[in-house]
Formats: structure tokens, C-alpha cells, sequence
């Protein structure tokens, strides 16, 4: 048995070897090489069961099948459903097929949402905008009118932007597998899908807000957030409480010494490493209601790393809490350095 | 006169009951296999027949059935995919109307070979006459003892239900069919894991089409040596081919595959030649879903050999110089037609096809199409026709399910073999608009027209 988890298929991507257990998928392969050779992905949320698949934004070549079929692939595949075989060899930025390939994806993913970046409550943390800048053209191509919809609340909390919808399914797939009742889904076929709780209905269960950190684009926004602050503005901190609903880990978002939004904790993916209750997203909002731990790690590639990477000026909480001078003396440091 | 197998007796009156059906010697291979053969035996005799799924992909039945998982203790499903919507393809629909027990003969003989005792035919909503035909028919079988428990005393107990899908082409997809026949929206599944191992319910499933399943009858009553005796190389057997457009006879035929393409659209056995007089332009052969080829090279392969109905003759040259036997709708244009504007009617049916569950063909397909409609409309530019070609790229073998190749090859294969046409609509849009494509608006024939 012990011999049998000890098993480990050899991948090879981009060049890289990389062993991992047997039913990862490419894509999570990837992953833990990390860096440049991680494909993107749109829909594909590792804390979603059968989520993945749709946006074809991770297509990836298989060049070798594996050790005992060395065939590759005939088409690209979405690397976020397909699992590893030993042996396997894929390509993924080595291969312009799959350049040329995303980059249209991308387009095509553009139609028919606007890069209204200026406006959007999601710029700055969005991954398609991301996407558009690491493959997109600077014009597009589509000259037909698009589709457009009035906003729509779904509920005191949640707004629905279906412009802004790429159809990935994640806050489907939030609904139906973390709370009890899903009252929204994707009316529609083709490009008339849209996400609808058909005839307004609202969405408040005690997990609703998860739809939104999961949105990948600024389709579903958080009503007690949006236009407060642009999220490069904002200074992160990760902090807990003792919640009786869920895990109470969460990222608060400073601005000045009011906290303007809670959101669950995201890993390097963009993903939430745990789904957050309502109570903890929406009610709260004082420093006081949280234990601190320390400032949120950005990528310094993030555009919200933009305002307090180079000059750090953590918020008065900070300042205050010994334990978190302790964890950011490096970043006080220069910024004592810097008055 | 070819060899028919399927619809022999189809003038014979009351050929869609029982009673006249076994009269004519049906139900015979259902004794036959349930006394006498064993369900490897069955699946052995389908694959000496060299029988090709008849629904459009053309992969060799009899292997399809070997890989059916077999795990203890889980029920195995047969599915026939009765969903037929592909423009121009009506064949199935035209073999349940008329001969149902055919196909129910088949769907027992098929369940047996496969172990499965619940199957389902899964037939295309809008087809209310069709749904009640085959439920007719599955009770007089039940009634006289070939369906239901202990089939003719062999142990053998088989239910067929009939389930009307919701009108959705891509539920033809076998993933999206199993989703919409498990109740839920019939989006196509992510392969793998494949149907056979993951299929209806989570069990393992063999989807097949109607044609595929009766055609099990004739092999069981030849037997599968003889069987693939018909036919030609690896195409054997007999295949209906739903012939339409500007012919003489438009209808339902069954040809020998192996039949010369020329003999086919020109012989009075058949379509009987171009209507009216004309000339012919182009031909689909395949459904709505293949490539545009036009005359010269439908009637004759790049090489120069003549045109055969087989898999392999109508693919012969890939897509440059080749088309796909696909599902056998045939449908042929005269020289008045418009490429353009046909490819824009296709267009337009793959762009309401799609679920628009992957971002390619949910966006791409309905940009094809309004460029099409901008080109055909007479407001395109030179410059549409490279951007039509770039988009139908973008799609093809980018997305879940084949129906994104499905709508970019009939665009991709009209402007290979038709970009004369698509320019003329260009550079005469008010000629264009009077929706009379006759060839005498060209300075020169575009392509070789056959008389």
C-alpha cells in the first residue's frame, strides 16, 4: 500500500522535470514547478470539484504522451482536465501552437467583455486583465455590437455584471457545492448564456460572498466594497477570529485605518485557500473584530503591490502590534529609512 | 440493383408493425443470439463485420463495445442517440418512421452483446411522431415476448425506454446526450473519462447511433464474415445516405459503400441526376458539419481516381482535397447556388447551436457568422475573408466537444475552394443583392461545373 502512494509519474514541461503523484493534472503539475510555465486559468479553481475545462485559456501541448505511448496528443488540451502519464512531455510557452492558440482564446474572450479596466472594482486584481496584457493584441479585431446588460443586485451584497461574465462557471460551482440551495446558474445557450438567479431572485445564504472571490473577472462584485478604493490603494493584512461558521481566516483591506473589505486568503493561484462565512466578509469591518497576523504577501508583479512595495507604510495596526513589527522589521526599517 | 439491407422490405405495407416485420423475417437474429450465441460471441461477430459507427465519426463498432468496462455489481447502459439534427442529414429519423423494429431488434441484439438490461433511445424532441412509432413498437415487442424479462426463455431481461431529448443539436454530442438524459443541461462532459468507463449514471455506456444498431441485425443474420464481404475494404456494409438540394430525387437511399460518388448523384437508381437542367457546383457530403468540395473534386480525388461513398475515398486528401463520409447527408448545390450565402445559413445554425459552455465556440461561432452575414449582406472587405479564416482557426480542435470543428470546417473548406465567390460578393455587393448567384454574374466560371 505504502509502496503504491510512493508512486510518481516523471513530467517533463518546458523542459523541466518535475515528478508527481499519479492523477494530477497537468496544469497542477505546473504548478508546482511554478514560474512563467504555469498556465493560465480562467475557469479552473482547484477548491471546485469538476471545475475547469471551459475557458481553454490553460491549453497546453502534449508532445509525448508517455514512456509507454509516446504519441503526442493530436489536439492541444486543456491542461487543467488532463492528468499526467509517466513520461509525459508537454509544452507550454515553448510551443508557439499554444502562444498563437491562447492568444486567440483571449481574443475571443474579449468580445464580449469590455476592458472597462478605469471603472471595473475588479482592475488590478483581474486575471483576464492579466491575460490581456501578457497575450492580448492592443486592438481588437471584433467590429459587431456587443452584448450588453443592466446591472443587476443579487441581493444587498452582491452585484452581477454580466458584461463583465466570461462564463467559467466558478460561482456556479461555489453555490453548488458549498451552501445548500443554489438559486443562480447560467440561463441560455451559446452567446446568449448568461448568470442569472432567473427573475432577480437574490443570493443570501451564509456563503454567498464566496461567489465573488471567486469570479475571476469584476462580473460579481461586492456591493459594500465597490468604488470605496482602487485595490492598489489598499493595504492587505491577513488576520483571524474565532468564527463559529467558518475558518475565520481572512485578508483585511486597509485603507488608512479602516478596514474597506474583507475577502478570503488567496495562495499565488488566485485562489481562496478557504471559503469565508458572510458574517466575516460583511459584518466585520472593525480592526477590533480581528486578531492580526501579518501583512499579505503580494507578488511584486501584482499592481497592488504597486503603492507599498517600494515604500512600505504599514497602517497603524501595524505599528501598534509588537508581533507584526517583529514579522515586518525589514519593511519599517526602510520605511524609517526612507522618512 | 445494390444489395439493401436495412430497407428491404420498406415498400412492403405495414412494415412498421410486428406482425408484417416478422413476416418478413425479423426478430429472427434476436432468437438467434439469445438461444444460441453468448454476448462475446455477438460482440466478436460486429467486429468481423468491420461495421463503422454510422453517426458520423466512422470508429469500428466492435472495438467501441470491447472497451466497455466491466466492473462487478454495476448495471451497463446502451444508448442509442437518436437525436439527428445535423442540417441535411434525416436518415435516422427515416428508418424509425418506417422500419421502427429494425432499429429495436437492433437495440436488443446490441443490449444482449453488451450486458446491459436497461437501455434508452434518445430521440430528438421535436420528433413527437417518431417517439410514438418506437414506442409502439417496443410494446408489441414486449408483448410478444422479445422484450422485458426472461426474453423467449433465455434468462435474458431487457427494458428499452424512449426519452425525448429538448431540442438542442448538441445533445447529439454523446456527453452532452448522457448529461441531458440524466436530467441535467446537455452540455457535453470534459473526456475522459470516456463513456465506456464513465458513462449514463456514472456507469460505463455505449452510445451508438440508430443506424449503427440496426445494422447489428443484418450482420447477426449474415454473420460477420459475410457481412463484411459488402461493401469495400475497410468500409463495409450497406449505408443510408439522406441525399438533398438541387437533385432529381432527393429522399433516403442505401448504397454498397464502395458506390462511385458520379453513380451516386447521376443514376436514376439514385438522385438521378442535377434538377432542372443545371449544373453541378458543389456537393457536402456529409452533413452540414463536413467540408464544401466542389464538383471536380467530389466526383474525382486530387489524384485523379474516381470518388467513392467510402470513409476513406471521400477523405481522401485530407481537408485540402478531401471531405467525411460523416453521418450521409448529402447535400448537393447546382451552379445557381451561393457558396457564401450557404455557409452563412450554416454559420448561423452552429452559432445557435452552441451551449456556450467553452469560450471558443461560444464567441467564435457567432462571430463567424455575423461576418459571414456582413460579407453575404454585401458590406464586406477583402480583408473579412482573412479574418473569417483566422477566427474558424482559433476554433478548430480548441473546444470541449466537436461542434466547434463541426462550425469552422464548412467555413474553412468555403473559402479554400470557393475565396473567388467570397471576393465577388466583395467587389459587387449591389449584384450580390439580388440573391441571383447564377454563374453568368461571373466574368469566369469560378470552379470546373459538371453537366
Amino acid at each position: 500500500m505504502a509502496e503504491a502512494e510512493d508512486v510518481k509519474f516523471k513530467v517533463t514541461i518546458d523542459g523541466i522535470p518535475v515528478e508527481v503523484a499519479p492523477g494530477t493534472s497537468i496544469l497542477n503539475a505546473a504548478r508546482q514547478i511554478g514560474g512563467d510555465i504555469v498556465p493560465p486559468a480562467m475557469c479552473y479553481y482547484s477548491k471546485l470539484e469538476g471545475s475547469g475545462g471551459k475557458c481553454r485559456t490553460c491549453l497546453v501541448k502534449v508532445s509525448k504522451g508517455s514512456e509507454k505511448d509516446p504519441r503526442p496528443m493530436p489536439k492541444l488540451v486543456a491542461s487543467c482536465r488532463t492528468t499526467v502519464m509517466d513520461g509525459m512531455e508537454v509544452q507550454n510557452i515553448t510551443s508557439p501552437e499554444v502562444v498563437e492558440a491562447r492568444k486567440g482564446v483571449v481574443e475571443i474572450l474579449l468580445i464580449n467583455h469590455p476592458l472597462d479596466c478605469p471603472i471595473c472594482d475588479q482592475a488590478g486584481e483581474c486575471k483576464l486583465q492579466d491575460l490581456s496584457y501578457e497575450h492580448g493584441s492592443a486592438h481588437t479585431r471584433y467590429e459587431f455590437d456587443r452584448r450588453t446588460f443592466e446591472r443587476i443586485d443579487l441581493g444587498d451584497k452582491i452585484q452581477l455584471h454580466m458584461n463583465r461574465c466570461i462564463l467559467c462557471y466558478r460561482c456556479v460551482y461555489v453555490a453548488n457545492q458549498l451552501t445548500d440551495q443554489r438559486v443562480h446558474g447560467i440561463l441560455g445557450r451559446g452567446d446568449h448564456s448568461e448568470i442569472s438567479t432567473y427573475i432577480e431572485n437574490v443570493i443570501d445564504n451564509d456563503f454567498s460572498g464566496n461567489v465573488i472571490d471567486v469570479c475571476p473577472v469584476g462580473a460579481l462584485t461586492d456591493k459594500t466594497f465597490r468604488f470605496k478604493n482602487r485595490v492598489w490603494f489598499t493595504k492587505p493584512v491577513d488576520a483571524h477570529r474565532d468564527c463559529p461558521t467558518c475558518s475565520g481566516k481572512v485578508t483585511l483591506w486597509y485603507k488608512g485605518e479602516e478596514v474597506i473589505r474583507v475577502t478570503a486568503r488567496k495562495d499565488e493561484f488566485g485562489e481562496v485557500e478557504e471559503f469565508i462565512c458572510n458574517t466575516c466578509r460583511y459584518d466585520q469591518k472593525k480592526t477590533s473584530d480581528w486578531i492580526l497576523e501579518e501583512p499579505t504577501e503580494i507578488d511584486p508583479h501584482s499592481v497592488i503591490s504597486a503603492n507599498h512595495y517600494e515604500l512600505f507604510n504599514p497602517p497603524k495596526v501595524v505599528k501598534e502590534n509588537p508581533v507584526l513589527q517583529e514579522k515586518n522589521r525589514e519593511q519599517l526599517a526602510r520605511t524609517e529609512k526612507l522618512k | 440493383m445494390a444489395r439493401k439491407l436495412l430497407l428491404t422490405h420498406i415498400d412492403v405495407p405495414g412494415i412498421n408493425t410486428f406482425e408484417v416485420y416478422r413476416q418478413k423475417g425479423g426478430y429472427v437474429a434476436v432468437e438467434k443470439v439469445v438461444k444460441t450465441m453468448s454476448p462475446e460471441d455477438v460482440v466478436e461477430e460486429v467486429k468481423k463485420s468491420g461495421l463503422r459507427g454510422r453517426g458520423g465519426a466512422g470508429f469500428p463498432t466492435g472495438m467501441k463495445w470491447s472497451f466497455l468496462a466491466k466492473p462487478e455489481g454495476v448495471p451497463r447502459y446502451l444508448v442509442c442517440n437518436a437525436d439527428e439534427s445535423e442540417p441535411g442529414t434525416f436518415k435516422d429519423r427515416y428508418l424509425m418512421t418506417h422500419i421502427p423494429h429494425a432499429l429495436i431488434e437492433g437495440m436488443i441484439i446490441s443490449s444482449f452483446a453488451l450486458g446491459a438490461h436497461t437501455s434508452y433511445i434518445y430521440v430528438r424532441g421535436e420528433m413527437m411522431p417518431q417517439i410514438r412509432i418506437l414506442e409502439r413498437a417496443i410494446a408489441e415487442a414486449k408483448e410478444k415476448g422479445f422484450l422485458g424479462k426472461n426474453i423467449l426463455g433465455s434468462g435474458y431481461d431487457l427494458e428499452i425506454y424512449v426519452q425525448p431529448g429538448g431540442g438542442a443539436y448538441i445533445c447529439g454530442e454523446e456527453t452532452a446526450l448522457l448529461e441531458s438524459l440524466e436530467g441535467k443541461r446537455g452540455n457535453p462532459r470534459i473526456k475522459p473519462p470516456f463513456p465506456a468507463i464513465a458513462g449514463l449514471y456514472n456507469c460505463p455506456t455505449v452510445v451508438n447511433n440508430v443506424e449503427s444498431i440496426a445494422a447489428t441485425v443484418p450482420i447477426i443474420n449474415l454473420g460477420g464474415d459475410e457481412y463484411a464481404k459488402i461493401g469495400i475494404e475497410r468500409s463495409t456494409g450497406t449505408k443510408l445516405i439522406s441525399a438533398s438540394g438541387n437533385i432529381v430525387k432527393p429522399g433516403v437511399y442505401e448504397i454498397e459503400l464502395g458506390l462511385p460518388v458520379e453513380e451516386f448523384i447521376f443514376s436514376d437508381e439514385y438522385c438521378g441526376g442535377i434538377a432542372n437542367g443545371k449544373r453541378l457546383k458543389a456537393v457536402v457530403a456529409g452533413g452540414s458539419s463536413v467540408p464544401i468540395l466542389p464538383a471536380n473534386l467530389i466526383l474525382k480525388t486530387a489524384a485523379g481516381n474516381s470518388r467513392l461513398m467510402t470513409y476513406e475515398s471521400l477523405a481522401d486528401g485530407g481537408f485540402q482535397t478531401g471531405t467525411m463520409l460523416g453521418s450521409g447527408g448529402f447535400i448537393v448545390f447546382d451552379e445557381d447556388q451561393c457558396v457564401v450565402r450557404n455557409t452563412w445559413n450554416f454559420a448561423r445554425f452552429y452559432h445557435h447551436e452552441s451551449c456556450g459552455q467553452c469560450s471558443p465556440c461560444r464567441e467564435g461561432t457567432g462571430w463567424m457568422e455575423k461576418v459571414l452575414h456582413k460579407i453575404e449582406s454585401g458590406h464586406g472587405s477583402m480583408s473579412d475573408i482573412d479574418l473569417l479564416w483566422d477566427v474558424q482557426r482559433k476554433i478548430e480542435g480548441n473546444t470541449i466537444c466537436p461542434l466547434g470543428d463541426a462550425a469552422a470546417w464548412p467555413v474553412a473548406a468555403a473559402i479554400r475552394h470557393f475565396r473567388d465567390e467570397f471576393e465577388w460578393h466583395i467587389l459587387h455587393p449591389e449584384e450580390s443583392q439580388t440573391r441571383n448567384y447564377g454563374l453568368a454574374h461571373y466574368a469566369d466560371p469560378l470552379q470546373p461545373i459538371v453537366s
